[in-house]
C-alpha cells in the first residue's frame, strides 16, 4: 500500500511532530508513505473567511497535485471536511468540468487519518503503548462533517496502558473556528472557557483530537491557565510504543 | 442592562453587541440554563421517534417543494382565502405592510389592537409605527407582555423572554400593573397577567396575529402556541389581521401532519404543542367577521432567486438551531441586533437587508455545524454562512479602506504564499525568525502584537518549532540516501 501524506500548512509549520508520528505509524503498519513537497494549504482559511477566489486557486492546486495519488492521508479533520464539503461548490462555480471530473475521481482516495487506519487499512489495534489518562475531544468537523463516529474510540481503546476518560458535552465546539477566534475573540474565549471546564474536569493527563486546530486552542488556554493537562494529536498516541514513546512537549 | 437595539440598520456589529452579555454572568447563566433545559427535552423527544430522520427528510422536501412553486401556492391561497370571505393584501416591503395595516385599523376606528405571535410584525417594526399613529398595540403572549411592559426586546424566537428571570418578571409586573405586593410565585404572576389580559380580550375588538402556516388548499391559516392567549385573540375580536411572510405557505391541509410533528418536538421538546388554531375566512355569527391577510415579501423573493441561499426560507422558526448553537448560548439573542437571532438570524437578517446591513452576522459562527444537525427542515446553515461571507468579502474588497485592513492584507498575502511551495517554505522560516523574540524560554508566546493580540487576550500560543515537517522529511530522505 502506498499513500501520500497531505500534512496541511498548519501541521507542517506548527505541529511537525504530528506529521512525524503519522509517518512512523503508517510505516509500522506497512504503508509506503510519500510526501509531495509542492503541497501547501487546502484553502480552508480562505473559504471560511469569504475569500472564495483564493480558496478556489488552492483547491485547484490540490486536485492537480494529487490527481495520480493512490491514497491521500490527512491528519486534520477540518481540512478533509473542506475538501469534501466545499470543493465541489467552489469548482462548479469557478472551475470547469475537467477539473470537476478529476476531483470526483480523486475524492474517494482522500482520507482523514483515522478513517484511513480503520477503513482502508482495517486496523483497530495499531500496537501502541501510551500509559496515561487521556480524554478525547471530538472536533466539530470530525464529529459532524466527517461523521467519524466511534472510530477514534475504537483506536484509543486498543492502546495498551491508556485510560480513556469520558468527556461531557462531547458535541460542543471549543470556539476556535479559524478566523472566528480573532474576529469574535471575546465570544470565542467564552466558548473556550466552557469547553475547558469540561476537559479539565476529566482529570486526564492529555486531551487528544484528530485536529490540531482545536488542540492549539485548548492547549493555548491550558498553558495560559497553568493547567497540568497537555494536548496531543491522536496520531502521536497511536505512534507511541514502549521502545519509542511519544515526543511529549 | 443596556436597552438592546433590534434594528439591523442601527445595531452595532455582533462582536461589539455581544460584549454587554459576555460581561453579565447572571444573564449568561439564564441563557445557558434555559437552552440546556430545552435541548435536553428536545433530545429525549426526538430519540423516542424511530422515524425522526425520515420525518425530517419529508419536512425538508415539503418546504423545498413549496419554495420551488411558491407563486402557484400563493395564488391558490389568495383565491381560496378570498372565496372563504378573507381579504388578501400583498406588501412588497415593510413600509407598505405598515401602511396596509394602519389603513385597515383606521377603517375600523381602532385606537388599540391586541397582538399574538407576531414576530413578523417585529420585523417590520409595527409597534412603534402604530404608537406614532395613535394606535396602542398590546402584546398578549405572556413573554411578549413581560418584554413590552419592561421596555425590553425579544431574545429568542420561541421563548422571547428567555433572558429574563422570575424575580425580574415580578418587578416589571409590580411596577407596571400597580401591584406592589406581588410575589414571584409563578401562580401569582400568571394570575396577574391573566387579569391584565382579560380586560384587553374583552374590550379590544381588533387583533393582529402572525401565522405559522398558510394552507394553500383551503386558504386557511394556522397558529400554534402554548398558552391559549392566542386562541382568545383569534376568536374574540370583530376584526382579525394576519401578517405573514410569503414563505409560510404549505400546499395541503394534510401537510400539517408532518409540520406540526417536527415543529413541536424541535421547538419546545413536546409531542404536540398545547394549542393549534386553524381558521379559514369568516363564518357568520362565529369568530371575527372581518378577516385580512397581509402577505409580506420584504426581501424574500430576492432570497428565492439565489440557488444556495434559497433554503433559508424553508425555516419554520422552531429555534432548535439557536438552542444548539454554542455562540448563541454565550451571547443570547440581543447581540444579533435583529428580531431573528441565532444561526437562522445570522443568515436570514443580512439577506432580508439585501446584504447592506448586519454583515457581521455571517461571521458570528464557528461553523461547528450543530445548527444544521438539529434543523428539522435540514437547512445547511454553515453552507449559507460561508456563502454570505463570500458576498460580504466581494462587496468589501474593492473599498479603498480595506486595502490596508490587516485581514484583507493577510488573506491576500497568504494566498500568494500558498501558491508556491518555495514561497511557503520561505514564509515558514520568516515566521520562525520573526516570532523568536516574542517566544519565551518555555517555547510559548504570551503576547502577540496588532491583530494577533486578539488571540493572546486569553490564550497562549506555542512558538514555531525549529524544524518544519517538510524540513524533517528532506533531512530524513537525505539521511536515508547516505550509505
Ligand atoms: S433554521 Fe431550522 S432549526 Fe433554525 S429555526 Fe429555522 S427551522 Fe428551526
Amino acid at each position: 500500500m502506498r499513500a501520500s501524506l497531505f500534512i496541511t500548512c498548519y501541521n507542517d509549520t506548527l505541529f511537525p511532530e504530528t506529521g512525524r508520528a503519522v509517518v512512523t505509524l503508517l510505516e509500522r503498519l506497512g504503508v509506503e508513505v510519500e510526501f509531495r513537497p509542492a503541497q501547501t494549504c487546502c484553502g480552508q482559511m480562505h473559504a471560511n473567511t469569504g475569500f472564495r477566489g483564493e480558496a478556489f486557486s488552492l483547491a485547484k492546486q490540490f486536485v492537480r497535485l494529487y490527481a495520480d495519488a493512490k491514497a491521500v492521508v490527512i491528519p486534520s479533520s477540518s481540512c478533509v471536511a473542506m475538501i469534501r464539503d466545499q470543493y465541489p461548490a467552489l469548482i462548479d462555480e469557478l472551475g470547469n468540468q475537467d477539473l470537476r471530473r478529476d476531483f470526483d475521481a480523486l475524492l474517494p482516495r482522500v482520507h482523514e487519518f483515522s478513517e484511513f487506519v480503520v477503513d482502508v487499512l482495517q486496523v483497530e489495534n495499531v500496537g501502541a503503548y501510551f500509559p496515561h489518562r487521556v480524554t478525547y475531544h471530538a472536533s466539530c468537523h470530525g464529529l459532524r462533517a466527517l461523521e467519524l463516529g466511534d472510530r477514534p474510540f475504537r483506536l484509543l481503546k486498543n492502546v495498551e496502558g491508556l485510560d480513556l476518560a469520558p468527556l461531557d458535552h462531547l458535541d460542543r465546539c471549543c470556539g476556535f473556528g479559524g478566523t472566528f477566534s480573532v474576529k469574535n475573540a471575546e465570544v470565542s474565549s467564552a466558548m473556550m472557557t466552557a469547553k475547558l471546564q469540561d476537559v479539565l474536569a476529566t482529570r486526564a493527563e492529555f486531551c487528544t483530537a484528530l485536529d490540531n486546530s482545536c488542540l492549539m486552542h485548548l492547549g493555548g488556554a491550558m498553558h495560559r491557565e497553568f493547567a497540568a493537562m497537555r494536548t496531543i494529536h491522536m496520531a502521536q498516541i497511536l505512534a507511541s510504543t514502549r521502545e519509542h514513546p511519544a515526543e511529549v512537549l | 442592562m443596556i436597552h438592546p437595539v433590534l434594528d439591523p440598520k442601527l445595531a452595532p456589529p455582533f462582536p461589539k453587541a455581544a460584549l454587554p452579555v459576555l460581561r453579565n454572568p447572571q444573564l449568561r447563566k439564564n441563557v445557558a440554563h434555559a437552552t440546556d433545559v430545552i435541548t435536553s427535552k428536545r433530545g429525549r423527544l426526538v430519540a423516542e421517534k424511530d422515524d425522526w430522520q425520515a420525518l425530517r427528510d419529508a419536512a425538508s422536501a415539503l418546504r423545498a417543494h413549496v419554495l420551488e412553486n411558491l407563486g402557484t401556492y400563493l395564488e391558490q391561497f389568495e383565491e381560496r382565502c378570498t372565496a372563504a370571505g378573507g381579504v388578501v393584501h400583498w406588501a412588497a416591503d415593510a413600509a407598505e405592510a405598515r401602511e396596509i395595516i394602519l389603513n385597515i385599523l383606521r377603517d375600523e376606528n381602532a385606537s388599540e389592537v391586541i397582538k399574538i405571535k407576531t414576530m413578523t410584525s417585529a420585523e417590520i417594526q409595527l409597534n412603534p409605527f402604530l404608537a406614532q399613529n395613535g394606535i396602542e398595540p398590546h402584546e398578549t403572549d405572556l413573554a411578549e407582555i413581560i418584554l413590552q411592559l419592561g421596555k425590553d426586546e425579544p431574545s429568542h424566537i420561541v421563548v422571547p423572554a428567555l433572558h429574563v428571570n422570575r424575580s425580574q418578571v415580578r418587578d416589571i409586573f409590580a411596577r407596571t400593573m400597580h401591584l406592589p405586593d406581588l410575589s414571584d410565585n409563578p401562580q401569582e404572576l400568571t394570575a396577574a397577567a391573566r387579569t391584565y389580559l382579560r380586560k384587553k380580550f374583552l374590550t379590544v375588538p381588533t387583533a393582529i396575529s402572525g401565522a405559522n402556516f398558510l394552507i394553500a388548499e383551503t386558504g386557511g391559516v394556522s397558529v400554534v402556541e402554548s398558552e391559549g392567549n392566542g386562541r382568545m385573540c383569534l376568536t374574540l375580536p370583530r376584526t382579525m389581521i394576519t401578517l405573514a411572510g410569503i414563505e409560510k405557505v404549505i400546499p395541503r391541509y394534510r401537510d400539517l401532519e408532518i409540520m406540526l410533528q417536527v415543529l413541536a418536538r424541535s421547538a419546545t421538546g413536546e409531542r404536540m404543542n398545547p394549542y393549534t388554531s386553524l381558521w379559514t375566512g369568516v363564518t357568520k355569527g362565529d369568530g371575527p367577521q372581518r378577516f385580512h391577510v397581509v402577505l409580506l415579501d420584504n426581501g424574500r423573493s430576492d432570497i428565492l432567486q439565489r440557488e444556495r441561499e434559497r433554503q433559508t426560507l424553508k425555516c419554520i422558526r422552531c429555534a432548535a438551531c439557536m438552542n444548539a448553537c454554542p455562540v448563541y448560548r454565550q451571547t443570547g439573542g440581543h447581540a444579533y441586533g435583529s428580531v431573528y437571532p441565532g444561526p437562522i438570524g445570522a443568515i436570514l437578517t443580512p439577506q432580508l437587508m439585501k446584504m447592506e446591513y448586519a454583515q457581521s452576522l455571517p461571521y458570528a459562527s464557528s461553523l461547528c455545524g450543530a445548527c444544521y444537525e438539529v434543523c428539522p427542515v435540514k437547512i445547511n446553515i454553515p453552507e449559507v454562512l460561508i456563502d454570505l461571507r463570500a458576498k460580504v468579502t466581494d462587496q468589501e474588497r474593492n473599498e479603498e479602506r480595506r486595502f490596508f485592513d490587516p485581514l484583507y492584507l493577510g488573506m491576500r498575502m497568504a494566498n500568494k504564499v500558498f501558491a508556491s511551495a518555495g514561497r511557503f517554505q520561505a514564509a515558514q522560516r520568516m515566521m520562525r525568525i520573526g516570532l523568536k523574540p516574542l517566544t519565551g524560554k518555555d517555547g510559548w508566546i504570551r503576547s502577540l502584537p496588532a491583530y494577533g493580540a486578539r488571540w493572546t487576550m486569553t490564550r497562549d500560543l506555542r512558538g514555531v518549532p525549529q524544524q518544519s515537517f517538510r524540513e524533517w522529511w528532506t533531512s530524513r530522505a537525505n539521511g536515508k540516501a547516505k550509505p
